[in-house]
């Protein structure tokens, strides 16, 4: 028996290549896709039907918990733990505080966005399978890859390759784990 | 929008944005071989070497302060903040063009500025760098900042945050992490192209760890755009709040000529007309020594100096109604701190200021200066000397004659000013020829976008 692989990448040259093959691809009814591009292409998250994601709900969460967090940390210090008595002003003098609060929002909402897409898309990743193709190098200069990999049920090392040959690619190569 | 859009597509205009030829390749390999397979130029070298020198003289000049103390410089009772706070407003004013270029561009879906960002935001931050330095020497115990902070102490004491100086830091130290931020998030794609295209095992091994496995899949890309378009939103009003809390510094106070409503737009206006004349300063020598000109066109050039037209208009508007405002008021200490501004001890400093920001820059009306590459290099500068003869004359001329004349005194910087201040100017492009050697300075995936070809063509629907 062979040793298993990864998956099956077809190479393209431009963005409609690509862009057709991922309609085509996900018609015949694989799932396990992903496309490889040195830009971000619209029509292609389209064929591969990426709608939603779910970064703007962690950075909204983000923000929340900065803007707590500066409100109440100027609350405490100003009102709990360091009054200050000045001229019997109150001591919780809200107008003041909202710098800080805006200044600790953005700054939670930036590193949740950060730290979010790093999270959602597995960064920092040491190693992944698609860069055993050595070809692969040319995905971040000015080649279009898709790749469907072994686990998708519909897989087939052999139709699977033979369907990819009829996108008209430049090059079919298998993946190794 | 819909007309933005237009002209922001159609391919006339797109040619008119990177000159017409390239493919993703050459762009890809043009940009990369700076960093990875072109010789380092002399032209490189002999900055790099002068920009050494004078971080050497910062150096010196940071060491005799910290064993002489902030005395060495020529602050006393009562301009208390001289050089110091004058070369802080005018650092984090420059670094105010990055990541209005980066974020608020983006935005309003201005694209030729993806030929910019990057090293405007490298700008930024080196810029937001040498601001830091001087509120934090300034303190006098610089290693004590932490003070600044609320944390649990045994001195029983907290800080004060009803206080402008407390929400500068918090607001300052904000920008400089959501600046650099927003930078590595954007260098990642590119840091990729590097790992890739790189010829030696070290550097592939180091731009192989900086892009933390980046491999342009469809999925992350998704989640990348959302990613930049929420980054860009969160630093658009950051940008714009960042130089208003750094007015608030002077207008919180009651000092005739700071306390005044108008400073927040007019301190960010300032500060937009200041970051773009450091933009035009650092592009014009850079696209000619690297023979960029297809891809910082003078189309960007124009751009840039439309921007600082604009924001020089707002500046100017300021400066008139500064004046209406303190005849206006009827209080005589406004009056006599205008009055003292035009005809004072530092009379020369204020009309140098008009010439350099509000009389000489009117000649970017005319379109021939707005295309020729050193009438753009001698506005940027003369700018650039404008925002900070502002600055000096915010801080020292008001300072220097307050409310009582018995306390009023004249201020004279000390060659330890001077040194200091150069001293940053070296470490600025120090830091920036360091990276123009070390990364792309300009972001080659979104310059990818602008090429005719990145279009998926309609027919294959």
């Amino acid at each position: 028996m062979r040793t298993p692989i990864y998956g099956l990448m077809a190479e393209f040259d431009s963005p409609t290549a690509l862009a057709a093959a991922a309609r085509q691809v996900r018609a015949k009814g694989y799932r396990k896709v992903e496309a490889y591009s040195p830009f971000a292409i619209e029509e292609v998250n389209e064929a591969l039907g990426l709608h939603s994601n779910k970064l703007p709900l962690i950075v909204l969460c983000g923000g929340i918990l900065g803007g707590l967090t500066g409100y109440l940390m100027q609350y405490y210090v100003a009102v709990i733990d360091f009054p200050l008595n000045i001229g019997g002003r109150p001591l919780h003098s809200w107008p003041s505080f909202i710098i800080i609060t805006f200044e600790l929002t953005i700054l939670f909402a930036a590193l949740s966005t950060v730290l979010g897409l790093f999270g959602l898309c597995g960064l920092p990743m040491p190693y992944h399978p698609v860069f055993n193709v050595s070809r692969f190098a040319f995905a971040s200069r000015d080649r279009f890859f898709i790749c469907i990999e072994a686990n998708d049920p519909l897989f087939d090392r052999h139709d699977t390759a033979e369907f990819l040959q009829t996108l008209a690619p430049r090059e079919v190569s298998e993946v190794a784990h | 929008m819909s007309d933005n859009r237009q002209t922001t597509t159609t391919p006339p205009a797109r040619h008119q944005i990177i000159a017409p030829g390239h493919t993703f390749a050459t762009v890809s390999d043009k940009i990369s071989s700076i960093v990875l397979t072109r010789r380092t130029p002399l032209y490189w070298f002999i900055p790099f070497l002068i920009a050494s020198g004078l971080v050497m003289v910062f150096l010196v000049a940071v060491a005799a302060l910290l064993v002489r103390g902030v005395g060495l410089w020529g602050i006393k009772v009562p301009v208390m903040w001289g050089w110091a706070i004058t070369n802080f407003v005018w650092w984090i004013g420059i670094g105010h063009a990055g990541t209005l270029i980066s974020a608020i561009l983006l935005l309003l879906r201005q694209s030729w500025r993806n030929s910019i960002n990057r090293f405007a935001e490298a700008m930024t931050l080196f810029a937001v760098a040498c601001a830091g330095m001087f509120p934090l020497l300034h303190l006098g115990r610089p290693w004590l900042f932490y003070w600044l902070f609320p944390y649990p102490n045994t001195m029983g004491v907290q800080p004060q945050f009803r206080s402008p100086l407390v929400w500068d830091v918090f607001a300052v130290s904000t920008y400089a992490t959501v600046s650099a931020l927003f930078w590595y998030v954007g260098l990642i794609p590119d840091l990729a192209t590097l790992r890739d295209r790189a010829r030696f095992r070290a550097a592939r091994i180091l731009y192989g760890i900086l892009a933390m496995g980046w491999r342009g899949a469809a999925s992350h890309w998704q989640k990348y755009e959302t990613a930049s378009l929420l980054l860009a939103g969160l630093a658009t009003p950051l940008v714009l709040s960042v130089h208003t809390v750094v007015s608030f510094d002077f207008t919180v106070a009651i000092v005739p000529g700071w306390h005044s409503t108008i400073f927040p737009p007019y301190f960010v206006a300032g500060a937009i007309y200041s970051g773009f004349a450091m933009v035009l300063v650092l592009a014009i020598p850079l696209r000619a020594m690297y023979g960029l000109e297809d891809l910082i066109t003078s189309r960007h050039l124009d751009n840039m100096a439309k921007v600082m037209l604009a924001t020089g208009q707002i500046v100017a508007y300021s400066y008139v109604f500064e004046a209406f405002i303190a005849w206006y008021s009827g209080n005589q200490y406004e009056m006599f701190a205008i009055w003292n501004r035009m005809t004072g001890p530092y009379a020369p400093t204020y009309w140098a200021l008009i010439f350099c920001n509000l009389l000489f820059p009117q000649i970017l009306w005319l379109k021939k200066i707005r295309t020729s590459t050193v009438w753009l290099f001698v506005v940027a500068l003369d700018v650039l000397t404008g925002m900070w003869l502002e600055r000096y004359v915010i801080v020292v001329v008001s300072l220097h004659r307050d409310f009582l004349p018995s306390s009023w005194g004249i201020f004279y910087p000390t060659i330890w000013d001077v040194a200091t201040y150069v001293g940053t100017i070296g470490l600025f492009f120090f830091l920036f020829f360091l990276f123009i050697r070390s990364l792309p300075m300009i972001s080659i995936f979104e310059v990818r976008t602008l090429l005719p070809q990145a279009e998926v063509a309609e027919a294959d629907k």
